[in-house]
């Protein structure tokens, strides 16, 4: 379940270093640090997405001064007593100083071009953004959450899979998740899940995959069993598009690829009409003449809403 | 030792006190006087040995001893047939049980046939289309659970391996009718679990399930995959750890020997197990098992807030 994936984060503690160069690892272009972070960490030459902290996610998405962190006091115990060639506490601990985080999710509620939202956003630097006790509680406090406020749920995804360390605690969480999710369809509360490099495992196999609409970056890695894993299995060298975005939107695994400077349009447009339906569900028929708030008013309002977006085209390509 | 540790794990955390540091430094000092983790590695891995046998009985051997009449269904209606995962109709005193399970091979062409029992999308889908068939007739369900995994392919992955997981695991969520889960050997992750989202989730005693197998967390962790033994142990993968940790709903204990050495003996054990917990489950309403269901699976997870360790 959890697996190797490589994925080359060095900045540490989340932003970049001011001054600096980083090569592009698709084109080789020597690009400058400060206008690949002003460039939302997209190479401007061969449009090649770096992974980013889920910070730097955050302050891309959320309107300024709109995020409030939910569950941040959450922290993984040892239940296990997990021993490798090192104790689990140790790894946990020299996670937490390695990212400036205490789990590799962080959840809480933000406003996407004034659209109430909540968030869950996994991190990739701590512990390869394995699901254990933690992220499938913060998950579960966040589809709560969506529910109680009626407002929609966004997960960015960036996961290796289950964490090894808890055990079977760990894959149980793929149940808890999904139970989160069942709570989000009865609401119902739209739920949209953008899949990151790379999105596999035990997060692919469970809320990743269970979205009402499901976007990828560019480039992301998304497959259930790691490369080198297969590579094993069937002993012969993967193709170079494996489980890729666009693969996986070929073969008919998700909806659309976004890239990173139109994310947060897309979601408002989407969640907007997903939101719309909702609202004419909510509001039976019989109210209909109700007011300008009635079943139709409510639909417009989103329309208008997303509509405003003027630079970023209605429809879908 | 032990006794310092546990009364450090019950101390609050406070910022800049690093106590875990402690804590660490005598978890690493128990582990290299041997007595790390309750039991020892050797006694994991004979589980992990044990629970692989080839002579361990398989579903359809159950199904074969537990129940007089059984009709095989089969196929997705979207792709092919998945010989990894059967199921089917079964008569079961006096009316109809739905019974899905991976199913391994014995000798080598079945064993091909059954791709060792690694389920590809199409056999979850076809779980799900059993699946909706029992709930839509009122029909409780059994699932058999043994694999060492879902099967890792190229085209497997194209075909949504990680999505027919999850779609399973939701249309369990869902169901209206009694469902029960019983692990009969290898409880292997995701393919694994994708079967078992049920009321009750028991295990044999000789069974073993875990989220990664020994051999692959060894190949990470260890960085060496002749590492399984402590991986195994460490895992906690054996039905008595996960007893222990409160996140299965029971043991069967194996007939003397083990399962391998007397098939009636274990179709005798999971077909009380199975009644038993049948008739309880069925004197509760479809609405509050489902929402038992759910609650059982929110429930599980260990973490500390605000210092306190939660269960
Ligand atoms: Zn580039």
């Amino acid at each position: 379940m959890a697996q190797q994936v490589s994925v080359d984060i060095s900045r540490r503690g989340g932003g970049h270093d001011p001054g600096s160069a980083e090569s592009c690892p698709k084109c080789s272009q020597l690009l400058d640090s400060d206008e690949l972070a002003a460039n939302l960490m997209v190479c401007s030459h061969c449009g090649h997405h770096f992974p980013i902290t889920s910070r730097e996610r955050i302050g891309q998405l959320a309107d300024e001064g709109s995020w409030t962190e939910m569950a941040a006091n959450l922290r993984s115990a040892d239940p296990l007593e997990f021993y490798d060639l090192r104790p689990y506490v140790e790894r946990i601990e020299e996670a937490e100083y390695d990212t400036g985080l205490s789990e590799a999710m962080l959840v809480g509620t933000a406003r996407l071009h004034k659209m109430d939202v909540v968030l869950a956003v996994m991190d990739f630097r701590f512990m390869a953004g394995s699901m254990g006790s933690v992220v499938g509680e913060k998950f579960w406090r966040a589809a709560e959450r969506a529910v109680e406020t009626r407002f929609p749920l966004v997960a960015v995804c960036a996961s290796g899979g289950a964490r090894m360390q808890e055990g079977l605690l760990s894959l149980l969480q793929m149940a808890k998740t999904t139970c989160a999710v069942e709570m989000l369809s009865q609401a119902p509360v739209p739920f949209v899940t953008v899949l990151t490099h790379p999105t596999t495992g035990g997060v692919l196999a469970s809320y990743a995959t269970l979205a009402d609409v499901i976007m990828a970056e560019p480039g992301s890695l998304i497959s259930f069993s790691g490369p080198r894993v297969i590579e094993q299995t069937i002993k012969e060298k993967l193709p170079e598009d494996f489980g890729r975005a666009e693969s996986n939107l070929n073969h008919g695994q998700i909806d659309m690829i976004v890239e990173r400077a139109e994310l947060k349009n897309r979601l408002v447009q989407v969640l907007g009409m997903l939101e719309g339906g909702v609202a004419c569900a909510l509001q039976p028929l019989w109210e209909e003449e109700a007011g300008p708030a009635g079943r139709r008013g409510a639909f417009a309002q989103t329309l208008e809403r997303i509509k405003s977006f003027a630079h970023t085209p209605w429809r879908s390509s | 030792m032990r006794k310092r540790l546990s009364e450090l794990s019950r101390l609050p955390t406070l910022p800049g006190v690093h106590l875990r540091d402690e804590a660490s430094k005598i978890k690493r000092r128990l582990h290299e006087l041997g007595g790390g983790g309750r039991g020892d590695s050797s006694a994991a891995w004979e589980k992990v040995k044990l629970a692989r046998h080839a002579d361990r009985p398989y579903t359809l051997d159950y199904i074969g001893l537990m129940f007089p009449g059984f009709i095989e269904l089969r196929g997705d209606r979207c792709f092919a047939n998945d010989p990894a995962i059967v199921g089917g109709l079964a008569a079961y005193q006096g009316r109809t049980l739905m019974v899905i399970g991976h199913q391994k091979g014995r000798d080598l062409a079945s064993r091909t046939q059954r791709n060792f029992g690694m389920p590809r999308p199409e056999g979850y889908r076809k779980a799900q289309r059993l699946m909706a068939l029992a709930d839509k007739f009122g029909i409780p369900i059994l699932t058999l659970i043994d694999t060492p995994g879902a099967f890792p392919g190229i085209a497997a992955e194209e075909r949504g391996q990680g999505g027919a997981i999850a779609s399973t695991l939701m249309r369990m969520t869902r169901l209206r009718v009694p469902t029960v889960a019983i692990i009969i050997g290898e409880g292997g992750s995701g393919g694994a679990l994708a079967l078992a989202l049920a009321d009750r989730v028991l295990m044999l005693e000789n069974s073993v399930y875990s989220v990664i197998t020994p051999e692959a967390c060894a190949a990470i962790l260890w960085r060496d995959a002749k590492e399984a033994r402590p991986a195994a142990r460490a895992l906690k993968m054996t039905s008595a750890d996960l007893e222990e940790l409160e996140v299965i709903d029971g043991v069967l204990p194996e007939p003397r020997g083990g399962a391998h050495r007397d098939h009636e003996g274990a179709a005798r054990i999971v077909k009380e197990a199975l009644e038993e917990n049948l008739r309880e489950l069925e004197m509760i309403h479809p609405q509050a098992r489902r929402q038992e269901r759910l609650e059982k699976f929110r429930r599980i997870g260990v973490w500390r807030e605000n210092g306190l360790t939660l269960f």
